[in-house]
């Protein structure tokens, strides 16, 4: 034997699908995947959904979830098979020489329990150490881990964190029981950009401290290179490519990693601001409730075919400004200016042209639709509703617009559910586009997305643009695609609008310190940005 | 649609209600005798000449419990018809609307389900005349308190979609909210609950008619029945457990089918199984 720590060898996995209309059968998620890793490294598991990255981390627990089965091939932890050992010994492996961190920790903690039972209780149950003992730990890796108050933080509940910190407490339960792998399962992909970097940042430093080995899964090239020493690209289920981080990044062999490299390159000319905007925002304050107030004075403009993005935090009151321009959410102060002429703050009272010349598209598509209704029917709706089309000219329209979102007929009497995201996301732009709008508020609609599907989006979009001569209000938290479509930009921060202008305006020197927070917090996809990083901010991010 | 694909349990149940289904269209061409003619003596045992024996006054049992289940599944069946339409309108339509309407409604439905169902169906049936019409309109409206209620708890779920939000911007009407974006995504609980509260409006009105307000005779019905048996159960006569049993059966099978339509409704296909 050597001395790998986890072992993987031919790993198959499979599963049993049920697809409506069609008779139960198995399909195959990971196929012939084997890896090595040693005491005190890090491997990074890197792909897009539907890569089996999660399935083959959750295997080094012996575990499948959901009906998953592990099928075939052998998973050595500390020398011994464990896919060969019985529920017993399972339990002893299972928090104790593995320990598991989850993507979204707010659903992952028990609300009624505080924080401190709730970390200590698999170094408890495994019977590690005393109560008194776990708890010191526990503080001590609180304190390392960067959380503010580590002596009292524990006593909390889960609500009374933000999410970020929550993430670190559940590093810190995986630490715990001073286990020998953890496998962290995309640990930072439902943070916002400037409170990633401070998770990413504490759980490398937990790991450099403890000398703890990990498995760390992503869809995020630029994130693993930070954390990692190896790194595995994997795709359908299959080893695409194998390599350190210096070469995966810089050399990278297989064209899929070089196309993973490159995404988020989608270039943009700036166009330059006209004398009269589409939308003016003035002034405007919103408050939900009346009481806490969600945007502060914020005054935008919008140019006919143009992109203002609107960048910042959770939180920000991003989404409330669409709200506000949308009708939803009348604001207390302040007007809207839509194509010359002001429009009423109610949603109700404004006419049905006013609402076909603005459009929206959601974060969620799969939400954003109803399901029990056809692609043909989603996108044909608008149609009859603002221009009375119906039967054969009705179906030429949403059939050429299924083409201009390089989709094609035949997906005219399709569900939704029979969709991928980025093709349920493409639906819901043709819906949007059927309405012949002038303007289109984007809300977050590439965030939901892999890397590469969401350059698909944003390309897509940016053609639709020339043709259709539609200006968009990008409402992001990613300033990587920010640079890649944006004409000007707004960012915000706790609703007050910090810095506003054109693209190269904004993100040319001098900063003000909080476009400088967001800026250097993008990951970027070289070795040693998260130190360069850490060593010259200027302030925190306000989720901390 | 492929039969082989039906369960069996479904299958059970198809077949149960659809037998009872029968029966209550073309009792009068199925029965062997009038519906109050009286062909034997009291309290006959089954024979030959009457399959289930006879009753209390000496009609065929046969022939009552057939007539009798034509009565008991329309007068159910359009109650319950009558509180889904009532009570999913009037539960979607203050779930999208909100405001007072919803607020008035709602307290309003309350107040009628704080009194007990039964008295409530009593005092009001002992009040306005006697016949289907009150029968079915009573029995509705209390029923559509519970049916409002289920509506507006999952109308009030799928109303913070981003689909419904998407049609409001779009600039669609109530209508069209409560009928195309609604509906369709509530069908597959307020399908279950049509079975459940089906087969609580057959016990209602058997209840009823076993205390003396729901079908007068000499019509017959299963609650009705029972109560004119009754009296033989004490010397061993069993005239009252067959409409008692019908009831148990009615209800089992109507809900194996009811079961198997959510499972169907619930598919990913939106429904098309």
């Amino acid at each position: 034997m050597s001395d790998n720590l986890l072992e993987i060898k031919n790993l198959k996995i499979g599963a049993t699908v049920y697809p409506p209309g069609e008779k139960p059968h198995d399909i195959t998620i990971v196929h012939d995947v084997s890896l090595d890793l040693k005491k005190g490294q890090v491997m990074g598991l890197i792909g897009e959904s539907g890569a089996g990255k999660s399935t083959i981390g959750l295997s080094s627990m012996s575990y499948g979830r959901g009906g998953v089965e592990i099928t075939g091939g052998e998973v050595f932890v500390n020398g011994r098979d464990i896919l060969k050992i019985q529920a017993h010994g399972l339990r002893e492996l299972r928090g104790r020489e593995v320990t598991y961190v989850s993507q979204s920790a707010a659903a992952s903690f028990n609300p009624a329990m505080r924080l401190m039972d709730q970390v200590i209780e698999t170094t408890l149950l495994h019977g590690l150490s005393t109560k008194t003992q776990a708890e010191e730990r526990a503080i001590e890796l609180f304190r390392s881990l960067g959380l503010p108050d580590p002596e009292n933080i524990g006593n909390r509940y889960p609500h009374q964190v933000s999410g970020g910190q929550l993430q670190r407490v559940m590093t810190a339960m995986a630490l715990c029981p001073k286990p020998d792998l953890i496998v962290f399962d995309e640990p930072t992909t439902a943070l916002d950009v400037t409170t990633q970097i401070d998770v990413l940042a504490a759980i490398k430093k937990a790991i450099r401290d403890t000398g703890v080995a990990a498995l760390y899964i992503t869809h995020d090239l630029a994130v693993v290179a930070q954390v990692s020493d190896e790194i595995l690209v994997l795709r359908h289920g299959n080893m695409v490519e194998h390599g350190t981080v210096q070469q995966i990044i810089e050399e990278p062999k297989e064209e899929y990693t070089q196309e993973l490299v490159k995404a988020h390159s989608i270039t943009h000319e700036e166009k330059k601001p006209t004398d009269n905007p589409i939308l003016r925002v003035e002034n405007i304050t919103a408050s939900y409730a009346g009481t806490i107030k969600v945007l502060k004075d914020v005054s935008v403009d919008i140019h006919a075919g143009q992109t203002l993005a609107v960048v910042g935090e959770s939180g920000s009151g991003k989404s409330t400004l669409a709200r506000v321009i949308t009708g939803l959410l009348p604001p207390s102060e302040g007007r809207i200016v839509f194509d010359g002429k002001e429009l009423t703050p109610a949603l109700p009272n404004r006419s049905l042209d006013d609402l076909r010349e603005l459009q929206m598209i959601y974060q969620m598509a799969d939400v954003a639709m109803n399901p029990r209704q056809t692609v043909g029917q989603i996108i044909g709706r608008p149609l009859e509703l603002y221009f009375g089309m119906k039967g054969a000219e009705k179906r030429k329209r949403v059939i050429e617009l299924l083409d201009e979102i390089e989709m094609g007929e035949k997906f005219i009497d399709r569900y939704p559910a029979e969709l991928s995201g980025g093709q349920k996301q493409r639906v819901c732009i043709a819906r949007s586009l059927a309405a012949k709008p002038k303007l289109i508020i984007c809300d977050e609609v590439t965030s939901a997305l892999d890397p590469l599907v969401a350059d698909g989006i944003l390309k897509l979009l940016l053609d639709l643009q020339k043709i259709e001569n539609v200006a968009y209000l990008f409402i992001t938290h990613d300033l990587a695609t920010v640079k890649s479509i944006s004409d000007s930009i707004a960012v915000m921060y706790l609703g007050e609008l910090v810095r506003y202008g054109t693209k190269s305006e904004v993100l040319s020197p001098p900063f003000d310190d909080y476009t400088d927070l967001l800026l250097s917090s993008v990951p970027e996809m070289k070795l040693g940005w998260l130190e360069e990083v850490l060593a010259d901010r200027k302030m925190e991010s306000a989720g901390n | 649609m492929n039969f082989k694909r039906i369960p069996l349990s479904a299958l059970v149940g198809i077949i149960a209600t659809g037998g009872f289904l029968f029966v209550a269209v073309f009792a009068p061409a199925l029965a062997p005798y009038g519906m109050a003619e009286i062909v034997g003596d009291v309290w006959e045992p089954a024979s030959d000449e009457f399959l289930l024996g006879t009753d209390n006054v000496g009609r065929d049992l046969l022939t009552r419990m057939m007539y009798g289940a034509r009565i008991t599944i329309f007068i159910a069946g359009a109650a319950t018809i009558f509180s889904f339409v009532m009570g999913s309108v009037l539960g979607f339509t203050a779930a999208v609307t909100g405001g007072w309407f919803d607020m008035v409604l709602s307290r309003f439905v309350d107040l009628l389900m704080s009194i007990p169902t039964l008295i409530f169906a009593l005092v009001v049936l002992s009040v306005l005349p006697g016949n289907l019409v009150t029968l079915i309109v009573v029995m509705g409206v209390l029923d559509s308190t519970r049916v409002y209620r289920l509506s507006r708890a999952v109308a009030v779920d799928i109303n913070v979609m981003d689909y419904v939000e998407a049609a409001r911007l779009r600039g669609e009407g109530t209508r069209w909210i409560v009928f195309r974006e609604i509906l369709p995504n509530a069908l597959s609980p307020l399908v279950a609950e049509f079975g459940l509260r089906f087969i609580f409006a057959v016990l209602f009105l058997s209840s009823l008619s076993f205390l003396g307000l729901g079908i007068q005779p000499p019509e017959a019905d299963w609650g009705g029945m029972v109560k004119e048996n009754k009296e033989g159960i004490i010397f061993g006569i069993p005239a009252a457990l067959i409409p008692a049993f019908a009831i148990a059966v009615l209800a089992i099978s109507v809900n194996l089918v009811a079961d198997w339509i959510l499972n169907r409704t619930s598919d990913l296909k939106g429904g098309r199984g």
